[in-house]
């Protein structure tokens, strides 16, 4: 299945870009696509690990990616 | 009002967005770029936004003000992203209530959360360098090695935000 993800703040940088679109196995975690992200761009390596989110909302790191999803990685925010 | 925007923020708009003819106190908060933060000299600040989930948050935020302090309650927050140079507003929060306590705590508490919870992200140029700064106190090198500085609570007395609502945040 295919999702989309957003990158922001510090991750953005290291990844040298703000999004892109993945193919993920079924059954695929928030937690899971997260570690093979980091397993596959060593400039992340040591990042503490984000907030998630899904669609556009807060999400467990445990909940499992549907086809379609907007998937983001969330550093600890610092507005205002 | 829950918005953000690229471009100088407007307070009359703000103000204007919580009026109301039964609000007799309006709480107007302005957070601007200082010049020092932890013994650097900042050049400006870059904020950036997840701005559909940010939005939805602030409104969320505001909406769960109003459910606290009563009906009454009017709220608004915007936020600018991209470039802020110093002296300028990078956020603007008002609350409207009936009567001036209510409007101070409802103030107080919606920058407070939008602090704890907003996707919300800012970066620090500074003399010698750029760096990421989170509401956590900690601190992030954009170039470089990726390093942690805890940091003493820049606001020792203040209430700590509420947990964002089914949320999780990285620590």
């Amino acid at each position: 299945m295919t999702v989309r993800v957003l990158f922001f703040g510090v991750l953005a940088e290291r990844m040298g870009r703000r999004s892109e679109t993945r193919e993920v196995a079924d059954g695929t975690t928030l937690e899971t696509l997260w570690k093979g992200i980091v397993a596959g761009h060593p400039a992340l390596a040591g990042a503490p690990p984000p907030a998630f989110a899904r669609n556009a909302v807060f999400t467990a790191p445990g909940v499992a990616l549907r086809d379609g999803d907007e998937v983001a990685f969330l550093p600890p925010v610092g507005g205002g | 009002m829950f918005r953000i925007q690229s471009g100088p923020l407007n307070l009359d708009e703000v103000v204007a967005a919580v009026a109301g003819p039964e609000e007799g106190g309006t709480a107007v908060f302005l957070g601007t770029v200082r010049e020092g933060n932890a013994g650097r000299r900042v050049l400006w600040l870059e904020y950036e936004a997840y701005p559909e989930m940010a939005e939805k948050a602030m409104a969320l935020i505001g909406e769960e003000i109003r459910s606290r302090f009563g009906p009454a309650t009017r709220v608004a927050m915007i936020h600018r992203v991209g470039r802020v140079e110093i002296g300028e507003a990078a956020v603007i929060v008002a609350a409207a209530t009936p009567h001036r306590d209510e409007a101070f705590a409802a103030c107080r508490m919606a920058i407070e959360r939008l602090k704890g919870e907003v996707p919300i992200w800012k970066k620090e140029v500074f003399e010698g360098g750029e760096i990421w700064v989170d509401n956590c106190a900690h601190e992030v090198r954009g170039r470089g090695d990726l390093h942690e500085t805890p940091l003493r609570n820049e606001h020792p007395g203040a209430e700590p935000p509420l947990d964002p609502p089914g949320g999780n945040r990285a620590p």
